[in-house]
């Protein structure tokens, strides 16, 4: 992932890094323009337009052609494409093509609910994962190792609203746990996390399997090494082997992997938002893509795949810092 | 000519009496539900969990079309008419209305009512807010029913409307959800304003997951809006609202599942209330096209649907069988005595044999989007049908745009309708030859010349025959399958009571649950 990187001396490093973000930065807008055009390509050939979803069963053909006039359908697709892009260029993401209200109010809202959720999800999961990870690696083959590995398995395997449903049956219907999610303006910091319980902890179990093995995989990749064999020689106990000196060489791989989930926690939950009834960004897509809304399905497309693209080039960098080689090349 | 008066305690006369008789079909309550009836109380944060409401709903009335933004609506507006629990109009912000000829009415506009902002709902507000589905460049949905209107003026404190042609039941028209009281400036109103002046005021609201109302103090009708807050809430799961309303989140809930009503009832936690309303599910056939435009062959397909077997299992027993007739048991003219239409393998063959076939094969286009269950719905007919010598090759449709690619499009297929308040309105909306809606693109003189006579007929007992006739033409020589009537089906917490009768015109007493219920 770092072939192109180049040094032009000592103390060039930290310029490097700097210049390959630049670069990514660059690339990641490319990518962006691209996403925004596939996306308006996409639900042009959606059967149906905005005006058609709005008026749904009752529409009549004066209604339709009234409507369609109002909301500038009549337009040919690449002068609405380019009349969006030249807006958003400005700042501007316009209105909801739908109900007129602002983009920006209906998004921002529901991205600090999404934002939240995927980083409880996060906090959840992480350390849940690393340290099993790192157990089951040290453990390796014991009871411990294979009861993780298939409790993992088994949480990843099941589909979301399953495990969401199977935890709504035992910690919600008892009265532990609210069963939905309902953030007013004045719910407080500990009110959410309460309320937010269950949704997390689905996500949780849904991402954790993957960082958990990659984690212990990447560790154990690493034991054969002849660096580890001199450690242990030297008489070190196994788990300061592990965290001493597999975890660092080890870094790059897990990174990546949880910067992976990380998006995806952001992108995918639609299923678990609908389940608990969660006002994130999955639930607006969706909508938004049913009535063929496309500014709004624009607006989040674009900010599910700034999350990708963001999260790996943050997953690159770290990498790159954490591994000397890199940043000391020759 | 009779002159109607409908003052303010609903004493009918003359041609409206027949509405005493709507609603007829009445309800279906759990027997704890009567005892636990008393005085309405007030207070209390009421939670309403709907299946619909989408983050693109709004505050402009000419585009609501779903239960969520009809019930909002419901809790801060108020319309000139209400319909009543029992079907009967009841006056709102008009104080009575009365006509001697049914082509010119007088709403007497009522005094003192103020909107949320404090302003005091004049003349000009009424006209502005009929006014905003009006005219050329409206895109609403209430636009067809109101093209009648000739001409609209105040008259003082009163509004004088003046119609194409006499039509007895205008007054019904305005009862319409589209049509609600809102504040005008300049003759217009402004369609992103939540001001009305109906009993809760809304303190936010956002699209597709929440609204919070609270109760109007100046609401001037003294005897309802019972909650000090009502809390109106997207639930687009049904296994989620079936969670929400058994854990308590919220105490009530719309749309439970049929296939979900034994297991709600056996946990003890909330009451189920059933009712039977004029909704009902269908299956259009192009009477254009053959062989549906062969009348032996659609009769042929009526006696080999199996009605009862549909209401068993795809509605679960909550609600009835149709007689293939869109005016159903809670209307006021509903031919209950028709000749039904049991399963009849034998007749559907005879009637094939008249027009010239031994077998039939034709393909039915389903999708739950028309209703819940129409596929399995469409399964069950082909296989029933069979035994007559039909083959029905069901086709699934994808729900995504099922109104747009197959309703209207394809020859026979899945449909629903909410039911009207009016047999006029349903006749005229989806039976009247070039109506926008008419599903199955059907076409009959005689059925022409008596919809037309019957709305300016004042004589009560002539205009019922009219409709009787209309509802055995429909039933045997159209070209629209309905097999049964569905019930709303809702949830409601033990805390929640409801007055002795639940309306039947639309799902949640008719949206108005947030101001005719209350707790004990």
């Amino acid at each position: 992932m770092n072939g192109g990187l180049k040094t032009v001396g000592n103390g060039g490093q930290m310029s490097d890094v700097w210049r390959m973000i630049g670069r990514r930065l660059l690339f990641g807008c490319l990518t962006l323009f691209v996403i925004s055009v596939v996306i308006f390509g996409a639900t042009e050939l959606l059967p149906g337009d905005l005006a058609r979803q709005l008026l749904g069963q009752s529409a009549t053909p004066e209604t339709l052609a009234a409507l369609r006039e109002q909301l500038g359908l009549n337009a040919p697709a690449p002068l609405r494409y380019w009349n969006w892009l030249t807006a958003a260029l400005h700042g501007d993401f316009g209105v909801s093509m739908a109900n007129k209200r602002p983009i920006a109010d209906l998004v921002s809202a529901r991205l600090g609910n999404t934002l939240f959720l995927a980083l409880y999800a996060a906090a959840l999961a992480v350390p849940l994962a690393l340290i099993l990870g790192v157990l089951a690696a040290l453990w390796r083959n014991s009871w411990f190792d294979r009861a993780a590995n298939s409790l993992a398995l088994t949480s990843i395997s099941f589909p979301e609203f399953f495990v969401a449903y199977i935890l709504v049956l035992w910690l919600a219907q008892s009265g532990l746990f609210p069963s939905m999610v309902r953030i007013t303006p004045g719910t407080t910091f500990g009110a959410r996390l309460y309320m937010s319980f269950l949704p997390a902890l689905t996500l949780t179990l849904v991402v954790t399997a993957h960082m958990m093995r990659m984690t212990r995989a990447a560790i154990i990749n690493l034991l054969a090494s002849p660096y580890i064999e001199m450690a242990r020689l030297k008489g070190m106990s196994p788990l300061r082997v592990i965290l001493r000196h597999a975890v660092p060489n080890a870094l790059a791989p897990i990174i990546n992997v949880v910067a992976l989930n990380l998006a995806y926690l952001i992108t995918g939950v639609v299923v678990v938002e609908v389940v608990f009834v969660y006002p994130g960004l999955g639930q607006l897509m969706v909508d938004a893509v049913t009535n063929r809304d496309i500014a709004v399905v624009q607006a989040v497309a674009l900010i599910f795949a700034s999350a990708y693209v963001l999260l790996n080039l943050i997953a690159d960098v770290l990498s790159t810092v954490t591994n000397p080689r890199l940043m000391h090349q020759r | 000519m009779t002159k109607l008066i409908l003052p303010h305690a609903v004493t009918r006369r003359g041609l409206l009496k027949g509405a005493a008789a709507v609603g007829a079909a009445g309800l279906l309550l759990p027997g704890s539900m009567g005892s636990a009836r008393a005085e309405p109380k007030k207070g209390g944060v009421f939670r309403v969990g709907i299946g619909h409401g989408s983050t693109t709903d709004g505050y402009d009335p000419a585009v609501w079309d779903n239960l969520y933004a009809q019930t909002f609506a419901a809790a801060r507006h108020n319309q000139l008419i209400e319909v009543g629990a029992d079907g009967n109009l009841v006056p709102e912000i008009a104080e009575s209305w009365e006509s001697s000829d049914a082509k010119t009415w007088v709403f007497k506009i009522r005094q003192g009512v103020s909107f949320h902002s404090g302003k005091t709902v004049t003349i000009d507000d009424v006209i502005a807010s009929i006014n905003h589905h009006l005219g050329e460049k409206s895109t609403s949905a209430a636009k067809p029913y109101l093209e009648p209107i000739a001409d609209m003026k105040a008259d003082g404190q009163n509004l004088v409307v003046t119609l194409k042609a006499p039509n007895a039941d205008f007054p019904y028209i305005m009862s319409d959800y589209h049509l609600p009281i809102m504040p005008a400036t300049d003759g217009k109103i402004d369609p992103t304003s939540s001001d009305g002046c109906g009993p809760y005021i809304v303190e936010s609201y956002e699209p597709g997951v929440q609204a919070t109302l609270n109760r109007n103090a100046n609401y001037w009708k003294t005897d309802r809006a019972h909650f000090d807050q009502v809390v109106v809430l997207v639930i687009l799961d049904s296994a989620a609202r079936l969670n929400a309303l058994m854990t308590g989140e919220v105490d009530a809930i719309d749309q439970v599942e049929p296939s979900t009503i034994p297991m709600l009832e056996s946990r003890g936690v909330a009451n189920i209330v059933s009712v039977s309303g004029n909704a009902h599910y269908c299956f259009p056939m192009d009477a254009r096209a053959a062989p549906f435009s062969d009348n032996n062959v659609r009769l042929a397909l009526k006696y080999a649907f199996d009605r009862q077997e549909l209401v068993d299992k795809i509605l679960n027993g909550h609600g009835s069988v149709s007689n293939d007739n869109p005016i159903g048991p809670a209307s006021r003219y509903f031919f209950k005595d028709m000749e039904p239409k049991g399963y009849d393998p034998d007749k559907a063959k005879s009637f094939l044999k008249k027009a010239g076939m031994d077998n039939l094969e034709v393909t039915l286009v389903a999708a739950d989007a028309a209703f819940a269950g129409a596929v399995d719905a469409a399964v069950l007919i082909s296989e029933k049908a069979a035994a007559a010598g039909i083959t029905i090759t069901v086709d699934r449709a994808p729900n995504d745009a099922y109104w747009d690619n197959v309703w209207l499009k394809k020859p026979f297929c899945a449909s629903y309708w909410g039911g009207r308040a009016v047999e006029d309105q349903m006749f005229s909306v989806a039976y009247t030859k070039g109506a926008a809606w008419n599903e199955s693109y059907w076409d009959n003189a005689r059925f022409e010349e008596l919809l037309v006579a019957a709305r300016s007929e004042l004589d009560e007992a002539k205009r019922r025959e009219m409709y009787y006739e209309m509802q055995k033409i429909v039933s045997f020589e159209g070209s629209t399958i309905i097999p049964m009537y569905n019930n709303y089906v809702m949830g409601l917490s033990k805390k929640l009571a409801t007055p002795e009768k639940v309306a039947s015109d639309w799902n949640l007493d008719g949206f108005r649950c947030v101001e005719r219920w209350w707790f004990t």
